[in-house]
């Protein structure tokens, strides 16, 4: 598996739109069917092309959100009002429509259930998508490492893969979320951004040295592996992914 | 035929006049921020301009001196070499040939100084006679850091790579000396209208 | 801490189409400060072309400009690579 994702060339595939769904008002998965993929990692990218009659093209990198299943993948995208990619993946992209993809890349910010837990995963806005795919893949495979995440998001509604979440929960996997805009009425959980006070509540313990990954926008990121090293995580056990604001 | 993403147009005017378009670049209505680095936050009473190398004597302005010399507005387009443009940027700041006015200089050359480390270089004919400012506000605005402020260099007929974010200096030189990425496949001149990206353009 | 940075990550197709291999996973040692990194923890900037730099120091590890027939790529900071075969 890693070996047919990792080695040879990386061409430009053809991929056609299998489905769309909606997940938040901001964001949407798109499944994708790509004769000739050759299979991915959880947590692994894929490069997408656009390109307008005229020649121009344009390029960015998306997480992968799909557990590995053969030729389909799915990414989850966030609309950015003023994105050039992003608007055109969630508002135009119809069932049927093809567009170019390269990968899987990547191979830093994965894990595999041979990897084991406990695995902390740490996730703002839609960030938690190459955590999901770690999620759903342990699912799918059957694994029992212990596995937490923590989810920041601005408001209930915007909770990607919140009814997921919900069913995959228990069993080894524990969910928290933080609402750091506006809760639903009668909300007990967490308001504010994560910080070292919400990691060490939350757990595991350094002393169980947990393996980490850290998701979202490079402030967030930042902050978060921070207060993770002054709890005493062990660096090279946090591997973090930064979002830019270029990535529309 | 090569492959079309249906629908796909990117963010880009189709109402620009085409003659103020170089070839191969695109007219956008926004402002991206590229950055070789992390964004430097001088202290404007640290912040200072100078003019060395091949002068007789060193030159220097503090914010305060820099803000007291006569600027001017002016409204350019500017190329980026990843080929957007944007057209009839407003820009305020202080002419290079008020800041060479009355050096003695033997120099051909200049090199662009900026905070980080960044550096670019081009002919001294390129930012004299009125081609190239230091320029502090944008769109009447005081230059925001992530677009180069508090102040940048502003050479509108060459490839924006060639007008230095957070510039604090100016070096002239008898010799050439490739900058940042001139020394890493972009082309050593820069001419939008010549399409001169690359090495061997 | 700047909000435009990126890390390795972002740039794994790029690199991957470079050297011909994954490379978020191999070890890049800084040539200013001597610490050891994975490619995918280091620091990534878009210019004109694309920076890495070191997450400890911010030297400039490695520039990378793409033409459409031709990369440019130099490892000034970089005195070590460690690529997986």
């Amino acid at each position: 598996m890693a070996g047919t994702a990792l080695l040879g060339r990386l061409n430009w595939l053809q991929a056609e739109v299998a489905d769309t769904v909606a997940e938040t008002p901001r964001t949407k998965t798109i499944g994708f069917d790509v004769p000739g993929w050759p299979g991915h990692r959880a947590g692994q990218h894929v490069d997408v092309r656009l390109s307008a009659e005229d020649g121009y093209q344009a390029e960015r990198s998306y997480s992968i959100a799909s557990a590995p299943d053969g030729t389909h993948i799915e990414l989850t995208v966030e609309r950015l009002d003023d994105g050039e990619v992003s608007p055109y993946l969630t508002d135009e992209l119809r069932e049927g429509d093809r567009i170019e993809l390269r990968g899987p890349v990547g191979g830093y910010f994965v894990w595999e259930p041979a990897l084991g837990g406990p695995v902390l995963l740490v996730g703002g806005g839609s960030g938690v998508v190459p955590l999901m795919a770690m999620i759903r893949h342990r699912a799918a495979s059957g694994s029992d490492a212990e596995m937490r995440l923590l989810f920041s998001s601005r408001s209930w509604e915007d909770v990607i893969y919140r009814d997921e979440l919900e069913r995959l929960a228990g069993g080894g996997l524990t969910v928290v979320h933080t609402l750091t805009r506006s809760q639903p009425e009668g909300w007990s959980g967490y308001t504010r951004r994560v910080d070292k006070q919400m990691l060490d509540e939350l757990g595991p313990p350094p002393s169980e040295r947990p393996l980490v990954f850290v998701c979202g926008p490079t402030p967030l990121v930042e902050a978060v592996a921070t207060a993770l090293v002054q709890l005493g995580h062990e660096p090279n056990r946090i591997r973090t992914e930064r979002f830019g604001p270029t990535g529309g | 035929m090569s492959f079309v993403s249906r629908g796909f147009h990117g963010r880009r005017r189709e109402d620009a006049d085409s003659a103020r378009v170089p070839p191969g670049q695109y007219v956008t209505p926004d402002f991206p921020v590229l950055s070789a680095g992390p964004t430097p936050h001088t202290p404007l009473d640290r912040w200072d301009f100078q003019i060395t190398g091949e002068v007789d004597e060193p030159r220097r302005w503090t914010w305060d001196e820099l803000r007291e010399l006569p600027s001017e507005e002016l409204t350019r387009d500017i190329h980026c070499v990843t080929k957007w443009s944007k057209l009839d940027t407003v820009w305020r700041g202080v002419s290079v040939d008020t800041l060479l006015d009355g050096i003695d200089t033997s120099a051909e050359f200049v090199i662009e100084l900026a905070d980080g480390g960044y550096t670019t270089n081009l002919p001294l004919a390129d930012v004299t006679g009125g081609k190239a400012w230091i320029a502090y506000e944008c769109e009447g605005e005081p230059l925001a850091a992530e677009h180069g402020g508090p102040a940048r260099m502003l050479v509108p007929h060459l490839y924006f790579w060639k007008s230095a974010k957070w510039v604090r200096g100016l070096r002239l030189s008898a010799v050439d000396e490739p900058g940042f990425w001139e020394t890493n496949g972009y082309h050593n001149y820069g001419d939008p209208w010549q399409e001169q990206r690359y090495w061997g353009d | 801490m700047d909000a435009l940075m990126l890390d390795g990550n972002a740039v794994a197709g790029l690199l991957q189409e470079v050297f011909g291999t994954e490379m978020t996973t191999a070890l890049e040692t800084c040539a200013g400060c001597g610490a050891t990194e994975p490619i995918g923890a280091v620091h990534v900037y878009r210019g004109a072309g694309v920076v890495l730099r070191c997450p400890h120091c911010t030297k400039v590890l490695a520039r990378i400009v793409q033409g459409p027939t031709r990369t440019w790529i130099t490892l000034e900071g970089a005195r070590v690579l460690e690529i997986g075969r």
